[in-house]
């Protein structure tokens, strides 16, 4: 749709047009600003946890694990030097060979959410499916924090 | 012909005065937008319409995603 709009936008005499291909999507999806009546309605990026432990791919289980407990988490997130989601480390996980590392026991490519999905809306599908809690990422997979359906209705009923 | 461009060069244009034009529907502008964009739908692109816009400046247009 963009697309034909430029070039009507040159056929109308326009002379310097620009295309931003991936769109509004691609805007709310990396956290900047949104106008608009939607805008005020609280996303799973604002309410989202960012205090979530993370590690490395070949950090070991033992280490990973005391960081965690420290932290008061249950659960760690793996991640690269540019803080993208590669997997997750449960209890069950965090539980094994000390010496072992991260990639070896993570879940590979846990489900993620866009920062800028309503947060009721998210909650109420996790609520439906008995889901805590959910992660979140930006729009290039870097990320943000957990989200837990119960902080929504923190926040409605705040 | 129109150049493709991602976020980074959005913000960066806008900031030196390039003007936002959304051609979604307008309900669907009316709900969500970029700050500062103008809306005409697709359907509507016409040299009465562009004409709230300013031809001697870049314009970025926009939709949802890559349609």
């Amino acid at each position: 749709m963009s697309a034909r709009a430029a070039w009507r936008l040159e056929s109308l005499g326009f002379t310097a047009v620009y295309r931003y291909t991936a769109g509004k999507a691609d805007w709310f999806a990396s956290g900047l600003p949104i106008a608009g009546t939607r805008a005020s309605i609280p996303r799973v990026g604002d309410l989202a946890r960012r205090d979530v432990p993370t590690c490395g791919l070949q950090e070991r289980l033992g280490e990973v694990r005391e960081r965690v407990q420290v932290a008061g988490w249950d659960v760690c997130l793996v991640v690269n030097e540019r803080n993208i989601v590669l997997g997750r480390l449960r209890r069950s996980a965090l539980a094994a060979e000390p010496s072992a590392i991260a990639e070896a026991v993570m879940e590979e490519g846990p489900t993620t959410y866009r920062l800028d999905r309503v947060a009721e809306e998210v909650a109420t599908y996790l609520a439906e499916r008995k889901v805590a809690s959910v992660l979140i990422t930006g729009s290039d997979g870097e990320l943000i924090g957990v989200f837990f359906r119960d902080d929504a209705g923190q926040e409605q009923a705040g | 012909m129109p150049t493709d461009i991602h976020r980074h060069d959005v913000r960066r244009l806008v900031e030196a005065g390039a003007q936002l034009l959304e051609v979604l529907p307008s309900e669907e502008y009316a709900e969500e937008h970029l700050p500062g964009a103008v809306n005409v739908p697709l359907k509507q692109l016409n040299a009465e319409a562009a004409s709230k816009l300013r031809c001697d400046q870049p314009v970025i247009v926009y939709c949802h995603d890559y349609q």
